[in-house]
């Protein structure tokens, strides 16, 4: 049994409600931190952890603290990112759903750390029941002093909120985010500046996921270092991975990162191998926009090293070979799955998403999704996988905010590592013209048809 | 671009102001323009889960900001409805996993049985079928949201009975 | 601050944007610039046409930038070194802008009042190609009439705001805005509302495209037969300069526009009186011609000069095209001869 940080306590009969929650010993940390301890001592113990950002860019969660504009005199805000919309991710919900305490003790500890007075959770509007879930929690945890004027009679104020968005991907962008939180349309802005010197209102602010915060009490109740210790390398503390598709027991799990991708996979602890007797296809480690793999490397990198759930070990060998963790929304799919037709699901999704606001995502998603969608459905030419290998490289980096890259790197790695399923598309229109092309036929059975033509 | 507007019976209560009056403090007094996406979706909830324009001007009128600063953003977010639409709403989740375990399936075995097409009300007013993106939900899947709630590991013999327990009036749409 | 742009060196107040200090620079490594209006606060960085590639990220810390640059919203640091058309990462991602602008854009500058005059030719001019790899079906809008003075084509929106921005500075209550997201985005005013305040004209001048047109001069003529001229009157709007220019054909005033330098930007906003109301050229006291770049099309304004006859070889083809057009539409107003339906059912044209 791994270590388990942030799920350790969640089989514990009703520790939805603050008595539970106490009782177990939540809140410590606040008590811990708001007694004994500065913050910047709590900033430095969260250095010293090593903890990422586990939104899915992975940015040290310490360093972006200190980044905080302390010195202009102008109120800070600490904002809790709980959009999360990435395909493939729904952790965050499960963690608010269930253990919500969790949460708010984490936005406690880590506003006092901030030497803010105002912080807010943003949750996505669809999760609108977990909103009234944290509502309840807050107004549990205020009542019981750990929120409002003088906490602890140690002079500290914090307001908690939870504000709900409505409908959005991009509202998980951390400038969009703070615009949609200001009531506007989820414009990212353009940086710099960053919001740790012009966020919220124009004021310093840090945006930071849901798991991040719930993973602060545990780091500030035991040490930077105990949880330094878990892990391998820059890799430290556990993270929660969201597994679905085609895999025996879909679901939230904790890991200790490190863990081998392939125990993860196989191992009863955990998925439990295949739904179906169906040999594994393809991989997505880290949500949506992360590049797939191919059931060759998977398991092992291209140098043939195992390969871990680590930030390093999934991206290794760059974007030829590797991946990324991103959020830790681990899709697998199985051969019955059309990497074409997933490919234009994704590209839907970020077309549907894009806010319109730069040149390149706003036309360049819609392209590369009215394309996909004319292969698919049998109307490709041999010209549009190079047409949207184009498309992908023109959208790439030419954006405001990381969406464009988002949109792009999915496209790009279908194309990549399975062209040859592409090519089949665009050649056989009539094999692949029901929606469930390759369950009873597939694509390893009907390869040959397409290299065929590749002399 | 032109837009139909459809006329609707807007009736501010006493509880829908008073949780709107809650949600706007929350935020600092010069900031009540933070409150409008809470506001939105409590005063949609009170009015058949749609805005008309009429009512987006109330909300203007009560944030102190301008209409257009309303329509702006009640248009650019999905859950925003302008349209009358119907009671019950099933929005299936059509991204990637959900696909994966056959929701386009289900949606047509919903249209078929309700027969409407995606995107329609049928004629009773009672439901509506459609189609959204990832609602985060993608181990349980195929799944829908139907008010604020989700329902999950859906299969033909499910969708059945909640067809009938929204028939019968079993279902809850809004936790307040 | 010392930048360098393209090989040239400037000195530059801090908070300069890369942008302004081409601009100082001149020349060709000036960034075409859609979106960003140095007289709106809060315009830039969303067309991407300007994106510029930071060699050197400054005297202090040299690493260059890993992504292209918006150079109208990245501020100028101490010893930066900036490529522009020199690079080829650059005029390779403003090709590839232009691409993307153009795919849904309808082309059809030929009924354009726009045309002539517009930022989206000129940059299609310098970075686009002839060959569009767009086969799909072009996004289009339903019209929406947004008043008597302004016509307004969603179509050929590029979204650059600066219509909003100008409603949002120049006027106390802005009626129109960015409805709905992504590439359904569009600039409305959501209740088919007028848009009725004395600048509001102004939207026409920022207007990169033919996206909002003057209604006055709406298909009156080609800009480039119109001889520009500086004008000015006693205005008593509050706020407007009253200086403008004024567009002639003979004696007869066609338009009224702000005054816009080289780079389309009007030196001064002008009010609605001035723009729409005042088409007699004794209100105007003529200063003189405008001066316009030397490669711009308004100086290829040679009408005065005698024609030789042309002769369009084309129009042969475009005769033949009007009547297939005919037969396959088939107008109520010239219905098929019967042998035309009988082959039209059979599909022969």
């Amino acid at each position: 049994m791994s270590k388990k940080i942030l799920l350790d306590k969640i089989n514990v009969p009703g520790i939805k409600t603050y008595e539970v929650y106490r009782r177990e010993g939540g809140y410590a940390s606040v008590e811990k931190a708001i007694k004994s301890m500065t913050p910047d001592e709590v900033v430095e113990e969260v250095k010293k952890s090593g903890l990422r950002g586990r939104g899915g860019a992975g940015f040290p969660a310490g360093m972006k603290w200190s980044f905080i504009d302390k010195k202009s005199g102008k109120p800070r805000h600490l904002v809790c990112n709980a959009d999360e919309s990435e395909p493939g991710t729904f952790k965050d919900r499960y963690l608010m759903e269930f253990i919500p305490h969790l949460l708010i003790e984490g936005m406690i500890t880590s506003s006092f750390a901030l030497g803010a007075n105002r912080s807010y959770i943003y949750i996505r509007g669809e999760y609108m029941w977990v909103f009234k879930i944290l509502e309840r929690a807050i107004a549990e945890a205020k009542a019981a002093g750990w929120l409002g004027k003088n906490i602890l009679g140690s002079g500290y104020d914090l307001e908690l909120h939870v504000h709900c968005g409505a409908g959005a991907y991009i509202c998980g962008e951390e400038t969009a985010l703070i615009e949609s939180l200001e009531g506007k349309r989820g414009n990212p802005r353009i940086k710099p500046p960053f919001p740790a010197v012009s966020g919220l209102w124009a004021n310093p602010t840090v945006v930071n996921n849901v798991e991040t915060i719930a993973a602060v009490p545990w780091i500030v109740n035991n040490s930077g270092d105990d949880y330094a210790k878990i892990g391998i390398g820059r890799s430290t503390g556990t993270k929660l991975i969201s597994a679905s598709g085609n895999i025996k027991n879909p679901g939230v799990y904790e890991i200790e990162l490190g863990l081998s991708v392939d125990e993860f996979m196989n191992s009863d602890e955990y998925l439990g191998g295949m739904s179906s007797n169906r040999p594994l296809k393809a991989l997505v480690p880290g949500g949506s926009s992360v590049p797939i793999l191919p059931a060759d490397l998977i398991f092992k990198t291209a140098n043939g090293e195992d390969r871990l759930m680590t930030y390093e070990s999934l991206s290794d060998g760059g974007f030829a070979t590797g991946s990324m963790l991103g959020s830790g929304g681990f899709i697998v799919y199985d051969d019955t799955a059309c990497i074409v037709r997933n490919t234009w699901n994704f590209s839907r999704f970020y077309h549907h998403e894009s806010c319109g606001q730069c040149t390149p995502c706003r036309e360049g998603t819609g392209w590369l999704e009215k394309v996909l969608h004319r292969i698919e459905n049998g109307h490709g030419r041999e010209e549009d996988i190079d047409l949207l290998w184009s498309i992908q490289s023109k959208i790439e980096g030419n954006t405001i905010c990381p969406l464009g890259d988002a949109a792009s790197w999915p496209v790009a790695a279908a194309i990549r590592h399975f062209r040859d399923e592409f090519e089949y598309h665009v050649r056989f229109p009539e094999r692949i013209k029901n929606r469930d092309h390759f369950v009873n036929e597939p694509f390893e059975k009907v390869k040959h048809l397409a290299s065929k033509q590749t002399v | 671009m032109e837009r139909i507007h459809y006329k609707q019976e807007i009736n501010m209560t006493e509880t829908l102001m008073n949780r709107i009056n809650e949600l706007i403090s929350h935020y600092p007094e010069d900031k009540r323009k933070s409150a409008l996406l809470p506001v939105l979706h409590e005063v949609q909830d009170a009015h058949d889960n749609w805005l008309s324009i009429e009512l987006m001007d109330k909300v203007a009128d009560i944030l102190g900001i301008l209409p257009i600063e309303v329509y702006e953003v009640a248009t650019f977010y999905t859950m925003y409805n302008l349209k009358p639409i119907g009671k019950y709403m099933f929005e299936f989740c059509q991204t990637s996993c959900c696909c994966l375990n056959g929701v386009e399936d289900l949606m047509d075995y919903t249209c078929e049985k309700l027969g409407v097409g995606i995107g329609e009300t049928t004629a009773d007013g009672l439901f509506e079928v459609r189609g959204v993106e990832c609602l985060g939900a993608c181990g349980y899947a195929p799944m829908m949201q139907l008010g604020d709630f989700y329902k999950e590991h859906l299969t033909r013999e499910k969708i059945d009975q909640l067809i009938a327990d929204c028939r019968d009036n079993k279902i809850i749409l809004h936790d307040k | 601050m010392k930048v360098t742009i393209d090989g040239q060196s400037i000195e530059v107040e801090p908070g300069t944007t890369i942008l302004q200090a081409a601009r100082m620079i001149g020349g060709e490594s000036v960034p075409p610039a859609m979106c960003y209006y140095s007289k709106l606060k809060g315009s830039g960085g969303k067309c991407r046409c300007c994106l510029v590639e930071v060699s050197k990220g400054s005297e202090a810390d040299p690493r260059p930038m890993p992504k292209l640059m918006a150079s109208c919203v990245t501020g100028c640091m101490e010893g930066m070194e900036v490529n522009s058309k020199n690079s080829d990462r650059v005029r390779e991602a403003r090709q590839s802008v232009t691409e993307f602008l153009l795919i849904n854009h309808p082309l059809d500058c030929p009924i354009c009042d726009q045309a002539g005059e517009c930022d989206l030719q000129d940059l299609s001019f310098e970075h686009g190609k002839s060959k569009t790899r767009f086969i799909e079906e072009k996004r289009t809008f339903e019209p929406e009439d947004i008043g008597p003075n302004i016509q307004l084509h969603m179509n050929r929106c590029i979204l650059c705001q600066r219509c909003v921005q100008v409603a949002d500075q120049l006027t106390d209550k802005r009626v129109h805005g960015v409805l709905d997201r992504g590439d359904h985005a569009n600039i409305s005013t959501c209740i088919s509302k007028a848009i009725d305040n004395e600048f509001s004209g102004n939207m026409i001048d920022v207007c990169p495209v033919g996206a909002l047109t003057d209604k006055t001069f709406r298909f009156k003529s080609r800009v480039w037969f119109n001889k520009p001229f500086n004008a000015h009157r006693e205005c008593t709007t509050p706020g407007c300069c009253g200086k403008t220019t004024v567009w002639m054909f003979g004696n007869e005033i066609q338009r009224v526009t702000g005054r816009k330098d080289q780079y389309h930007e009007v030196e001064d906003f002008i009010c609605n009186e001035c723009r729409f109301d005042h088409k007699d050229p004794a209100d105007w006291v003529i200063e003189g011609p405008r001066k316009f770049d030397k490669d711009s099309v308004i100086n290829q304004n040679n009408y005065t000069r005698k024609l030789d006859t042309v002769h369009i070889a084309t129009e042969e083809g475009i005769l033949k095209g009007r009547e297939q057009d005919r037969k396959k539409i088939s107008m109520t107003a010239i219905p098929l001869k019967k042998e035309e339906q009988e082959e039209f059912k059979n599909g022969n044209l």
